[in-house]
């Protein structure tokens, strides 16, 4: 009869009782849940580890990536706490995969805060990930909602203005990463832009691992690239531009090197992905401050973004930074020399440019998306793509692009301005067959070999890059098509 | 100096029936063609003056030839392009534009430089023509 105060008071209901019970019956699986339209949605490829229940997995990515965690708290029942876990609604098998499913949670928009891309990833990609029910477990999508959207800057710049600040409509634009990468001084690395740029290119691009370095110090490189820049453009009456990396150790450093180019008189400026989501998100509200163009290198993505089984998709890259505010990103050039399925990439270049998202799901987009005015970040195809390409290059990627020839420019037997010349001509001749109504596609090195005949250099690089192509098999396929990665 | 401006300057100048292939592209996607004409081509000069309005009513490419025609008439030595608008959600600005005349001489421009503070400069981009003679002098 005499129960002691603690048995007295202890909560009866069975969802509180003390210990461990499943995620799926802690409420954060509901396979009724109607998801409204201001949810935030997550698409995860779950591989369960053996005999663990596929919707028991999903219901743990829910809870570890909302409230849960490993056993039942009494403080939940101080918090409208039904509002504050995530809901795995849906488990599918995924297509012809016996040990995966697409796990789809609904998360309550209030759990974000406004204009953190910080606080959201904190929460998605948080613990998750290294939860040991799951064995492998990997971010396929997500649908961000009109009302979150609106609280990010989106790009600085975007597409439309980038081309009118430019004075550049009608085709791709062309650009190059100057070579080496590292060891350049600072007056031979301009040297390098000049000629690119004289010969025809709109933009030379500094790598992403150029910050720096004793071998040559940001300063230096400025000055220089600078004085290549204008230089160009004096001699073709053309707005050019160069990014120049201004990615250091510290925020301080960031904003020291970006103002400072922009005193210099560049239009544009260049991050790294490795600098963090708050750094670019910052580095986005001073480039649309300063009427700076913001172009980032997708430096180490495939760490996370390549393995099918685990990690992060490239698209939700994509997605949050258009909503971080980025004007360029590398998304992939179907047949250069990195990873990169057709339909992927495809899938890739409408996340950044879309107004409005529909479900694709050859192209691994499972979720609809209103772009809610965010402005198109502009893709960029870059790594092992040569002028001898150009057909297939404007095929898959369209007119909003910046394709990049890095190797294909400097690499020129007769020099870099020949180089960047043979890019432009191969460019603007097959812009001008496909918009007179050729199969540009069947015909591409017949139309390249015609423009050749008016310019040496455009021959001599398809003689010299004419066997060159990448043929292997991406690892990050679509689930829901057959997908064809060679190249002719 | 050739200029190389627009989509297309890096190719041998257009005849007429390549720009009225052109043409039939931008109307096919249902953007307005507009022609503009000046005597300079700054980069940085972004409006050339119109001839007339953007064709946004014209579907005959025809129509465009002509006026192409009256605008070569009446500006027989300086730059003339092409271009083309797409007012549709999401753009709503240029979206092709390549050059169909230019002067027989082009002298181009010159870089101005302006030494400031330790290696620190300041660019300017000059035109050779604009200096030196006033609209509708420019070109022979």
């Amino acid at each position: 009869m005499s129960q002691s105060v603690s048995e007295r008071t202890r909560i009866k209901s069975e969802r509180y009782e003390s210990g461990v019970i499943p995620y799926a019956k802690m409420g954060y699986w509901d396979a009724a849940y109607t998801v409204k339209a201001t949810d935030v949605l997550a698409l995860f490829r779950i591989t369960p580890q053996p005999g663990v229940d596929p919707v028991e997995a999903t219901a743990a990515v829910a809870g570890e990536s909302s409230t849960a965690t490993w056993t039942v708290v009494w403080t939940d029942l101080l918090t409208a706490c039904d509002i504050y876990r995530a809901k795995a609604y849906r488990v599918d098998p995924v297509p012809n995969t016996p040990d995966q499913f697409f796990g789809y949670i609904a998360y309550e928009c209030e759990l974000f805060e406004e204009g953190s891309l910080a606080n959201i990833t904190a929460s998605i990609i948080g613990n998750v990930f290294g939860f040991k029910a799951v064995k492998a477990l990997r971010l396929e999508d997500m649908r961000i909602p009109y009302a979150y959207l609106k609280t990010f800057q989106g790009p600085a710049t975007g597409v439309v203005v980038e081309r009118e600040r430019l004075n550049q409509f009608g085709r791709p634009l062309l650009g190059a990463t100057v070579k080496p990468k590292l060891g350049l001084s600072g007056r031979n690395y301009g040297r390098v832009v000049y000629e690119g740029l004289k010969g025809g290119l709109d933009f030379l691009k500094d790598d992403e691992n150029i910050n720096s370095q004793p071998f040559m110090r940001w300063r230096e490189r400025f000055l220089y690239v600078q004085e290549g820049i204008t230089r160009a453009s004096a001699a073709t009456g053309e707005v050019k531009g160069s990014y120049m990396n201004i990615t250091g150790g510290t925020m301080e450093d960031v904003y020291e090197r970006g103002e400072y180019a922009k005193e210099l008189g560049t239009v544009i400026v260049m991050i790294d992905l490795v600098m963090g989501y708050t750094a670019i998100q910052s580095a986005a509200l001073w480039a649309r401050k300063n009427d700076m163009i913001l172009h980032l290198h997708r430096a180490g993505n495939s760490t996370y973004a390549r393995q099918k089984n685990h990690g992060i998709n490239f698209r939700v890259i994509c997605k949050w930074m258009r909503m971080a505010g980025v004007d360029h990103i590398h998304a992939g050039t179907v047949v250069g020399k990195l990873e990169g399925d057709p339909l992927m990439v495809k899938g890739f270049y409408n996340t950044l440019l879309d107004v409005k998202t529909d479900v694709n799901l050859s192209q691994g987009l499972f979720f609809a998306q209103d772009w809610a005015s965010l402005r198109k970040c502009m893709p960029v195809a870059s790594g092992g793509i040569h002028c001898g390409q150009l057909h297939q290059l404007i095929n898959y990627l369209g007119d909003d692009v910046v394709l990049q020839f890095g190797g294909g420019t400097i690499g020129h037997p007769d020099g870099i301005q020949a180089g960047a010349t043979a890019n432009r001509v191969a460019l603007e001749a097959m812009v001008m067959a496909r918009n007179e109504g050729r199969d540009y596609l069947a015909e591409g090195p017949e139309i390249l070999q015609a423009a050749a005949k008016m310019c040496g250099p455009l021959q001599t690089a398809l003689d010299l890059w004419k066997g060159i192509s990448f043929n292997y098999t991406s690892t990050d396929t679509a689930d829901f098509a057959e997908t064809p990665t060679a190249n002719v | 100096m050739r200029i190389t401006q627009g989509a297309f300057s890096f190719l041998p100048d257009l005849n007429d029936a390549q720009i009225k292939k052109q043409v039939e592209y931008c109307i096919s996607k249902g953007w307005a063609v507009n022609i503009e004409w000046t005597d300079d081509p700054h980069p940085r000069n972004i409006y050339w003056e119109l001839w007339g309005l953007p064709l946004f009513d014209v579907k005959d490419p025809a129509a465009v030839m002509y006026e192409i025609q009256e605008c070569r008439k009446a500006n027989t030595t300086g730059y003339i392009k092409v271009q083309a608008f797409d007012a549709s959600k999401g753009c709503e600005s240029c979206v092709h534009s390549f050059i169909i005349q230019r002067p027989s001489f082009e002298p181009g421009f010159y870089m101005q430089r302006t030494e400031v503070e330790g290696r620190f400069q300041r660019y300017t981009i000059q035109s050779y023509a604009v200096q030196s003679k006033p609209v509708g002098e420019r070109y022979a």
